[in-house]
């Protein structure tokens, strides 16, 4: 049976795939979303932190023999650490001025993270050897690397328990509150600049647990990010800046939307999604999940 | 001051009347590279162009003491032809430059070939490969040193046609670049009696390409032959791997060289085919060389750097044997002689500026045949010069055809 001169079960199998590259683009916006969200912070460095996270995933297999599932959680780790120095001594400076001073800052952080990471380690990217998990799972109509169905897996999971915090803990509650107003809530004695400096480390923290995730199917390299914050910027520019959920459902939209095109004008497949954002603007222009500010 | 200004009145005349004094311009041989240093051709070229240039330089000089000065002059064109275009102007016009190599970047190549032929000055293409530059752009001013687009397509369809692989399918980026590795590929296959069975256009860096390989895979062809660069390539055949398609169907990659080999590793491109004009291991000069430039660079050399050294040093051997750096009197003298040193075997500079030499097939290694780092081809084959590239009866150059210059 075919669907506009496609057979069905090629069909199924290209938004199989689909869905994977979505849940990935999910978990990858989730982080700038947050940030975006809680802080006000346009964050231009974060596919440079992704690119960091699948470096030192790479890294610490190749030099200290420290495997995948250990780098997943040390990796977010290391570069949220790094994240919250980078608040600390820049960003704070900058939350008091206009929206355009942070994206300019971080931009500018992020040329010099890539560059430094080009200067050492050259723009081809290295060898990361086999995915972690091997073997093929036949799913009838796609023959899909176990790999990329953790993938899945993990991107829902991390989407899922981002989305509980901050909507369903009294942690999340604090942070929102502090996002409206953030006097009253330091009146109540909660440490808000504490809490944001965490805030932002958790946000590019998911940008590295994305770039281990990647690390294993996708040549990372110095420049990877500039390519990716793109696509991010279109995935939460449409869920509506800042909506955690709308981001989700956005992200895996777009890999459904992007793999449908793959299949019947591969040449728009990098466009579409561009496409669709502009049509969302001009109908809603806060974005699917965005309430009017 | 008088004396200065009857020198300046001396040259204006010299150089007004085209005469070929032979004379060195101002004493100096001053050689410009213009590279991508930190962009996406930058592990390609970049820092390993500009060594290998140094290294020509100093190694001619010892070894010729000429009585002219040598300089060198390098720059970052940021892969913008506007800028690499204003940057050889300068460098003709207000620095002396008399030869620029490199420009890799096909769009920058044919940028600077235009400035070149203006300034009647002397290219020296070793980075970039697209067909243009010695066909419907060609100029009597350029030099189209290391490789091109139409020698790798054309030896791997045909050779891969050959040995029985008679079904084909494109995974071609959707630029110039992959349009013309296809044509020419195609070409080949079809002349050997093969058949393509299909291609398919992705957009220049794609995020994935599990979706297009699966695509390809589904064709059934014997042959995937990925017509594209860099990050994409690298993405193609890492997907390629992850779900088995390389067990059934052959990967080419139809413009990979060494530098894709050592960022994928062996254990994803082994038993994979390609075709180079040069490989650090492919005999004693070469080997000897490359030990020099991995000394300083810490790598070994790929086939633009060997490009880049050994366009220079024939350069200046011009220079030195006619005691001129006048461009008509070189370009004359190294179309006229063979080419022979550690990059190229049985080299030629032909009518439409190409420089032929011999290319080889080669196989990549498994991890296991490997004896280390940088231990990566197995030379199944050595395709001659005459063979390897496009035949000037097919040539769209008006030098060639003799159609208006």
């Amino acid at each position: 049976m075919d669907l506009f001169g496609v057979p069905i079960t090629a069909l199924m199998a290209q938004l199989m795939i689909g869905l994977v590259n979505g849940c990935f683009y999910a978990v990858l916006s989730l982080g700038l979303a947050v940030i975006f969200g809680m802080l006000h912070v346009i964050n231009f460095t974060h596919g440079a932190m992704f690119m960091l996270g699948a470096l030192l995933s790479w890294a610490g297999l190749h030099y200290f023999n420290i495997n995948y599932w250990v780098m997943l959680v040390m990796a977010p780790l290391i570069v949220g650490a790094f994240g919250i120095l980078l608040e600390r001594l820049f960003l704070r400076r900058v939350y008091h001025l206009d929206y355009l001073y942070g994206l300019l800052l971080t931009l500018g952080l992020t040329l010099i993270i890539e560059g430094a990471v080009r200067s050492a380690y050259g723009v081809s990217g290295r060898p990361y050897g086999p995915p972690p998990i091997a073997g093929v799972t036949n799913l009838g109509f796609l023959m899909l690397p176990n790999y990329r169905l953790w993938v899945i897996v993990a991107s829902l999971l991390v989407c899922g328990a981002t989305w509980f915090m901050i909507e369903r803990t009294r942690l999340g509650a604090y942070l929102r509150a502090a996002t409206e107003n953030a006097s009253l809530v330091e009146a109540f004695g909660v440490n808000v600049p504490m809490m944001v400096s965490l805030t932002f480390g958790f946000g590019v923290a998911l940008a590295a647990f994305a770039g281990v995730l990647a690390a294993p199917v996708m040549q990372v390299s110095a420049l990877t990010g500039q390519t990716l914050i793109v696509i991010v910027f279109a995935v939460v520019v449409i869920g509506g800046m800042g909506s955690i959920l709308g981001t989700v459902v956005t992200g895996i939209g777009l890999g459904l939307v992007e793999a449908l095109t793959k299949v019947y004008y591969p040449e728009a497949s990098s466009m579409v999604m561009f496409l669709v954002m502009v049509l969302v603007l001009m109908v809603r222009p806060n974005g699917l999940f965005g309430g009017g500010e | 001051m008088r004396n200065s200004i009857l020198h300046g009145l001396l040259g204006l005349v010299l150089l007004s009347s085209g005469a070929s004094a032979a004379e060195i311009s101002d004493g100096t041989v001053k050689i410009g590279v213009l590279s991508d240093m930190s962009g996406i051709f930058s592990d390609l070229s970049g820092e390993g162009a500009v060594t290998a240039a140094r290294m020509a330089v100093d190694d001619f000089v010892a070894a010729h003491e000429p009585d002219f000065k040598v300089e060198l002059v390098t720059a970052d064109h940021q892969n913008k032809t506007d800028v690499a275009a204003s940057r050889a102007r300068e460098w003709y016009d207000t620095q002396g430059v008399d030869m620029i190599t490199d420009v890799i970047n096909s769009a920058v190549a044919l940028a600077v070939s235009e400035v070149t032929r203006d300034k009647n000055r002397v290219l020296m293409v070793t980075g970039s490969g697209s067909t243009a530059i010695n066909n419907e752009q060609c100029s009597p001013n350029t030099v189209f040193y290391a490789w091109d687009t139409y020698s790798l397509a054309n030896s791997l369809g045909r050779t891969l046609t050959d040995q029985g692989y008679k079904t084909w399918y494109f995974v071609t980026v959707d630029y110039a670049l992959g349009k013309a590795i296809e044509y020419d590929a195609t070409k080949a296959v079809e002349g050997a009696g093969g058949k393509v069975l299909g291609s398919l256009h992705h957009p220049m860096g794609a995020s994935d390409f599990a979706s297009f390989m699966l695509q390809a895979q589904s064709s059934g062809a014997q042959v995937i032959g990925i017509a594209n660069a860099g990050a994409d390539l690298h993405n193609a055949i890492r997907v390629a791997n992850e779900f088995g398609i390389n067990q059934q169907q052959k990967i080419v990659g139809l413009s990979a060289s060494m530098t894709d080999v050592h960022a994928l590793g062996l254990a994803t491109t082994q038993g994979m085919l390609l075709v180079e004009g040069f490989y650090w291991d492919q005999d004693e000069p070469s080997r000897a060389w490359s030990a020099r430039f991995q000394e300083k660079t810490g790598n070994k050399p790929n086939m633009l750097n060997a490009a880049t050294y050994s366009a220079i040093t024939q350069y200046l051997t011009s220079v030195q044997t006619l005691g001129s750096d006048n461009a008509e009197a070189v370009l004359a003298d190294l179309h006229g002689r063979e080419i022979n040193d550690m990059f190229a075997r049985n080299g030629r500079v032909r009518a439409d500026g190409q420089m032929i030499h011999d290319v080889y097939l080669y196989q990549v290694k498994t991890p296991a045949q490997s004896s280390g780092p940088w231990d990566y081809y197995r030379r199944l084959e050595t395709i001659p010069a005459e063979r390897a590239y496009q035949p000037l009866s097919e040539s769209r150059c008006s030098l060639v055809t003799g159609g208006g210059a």
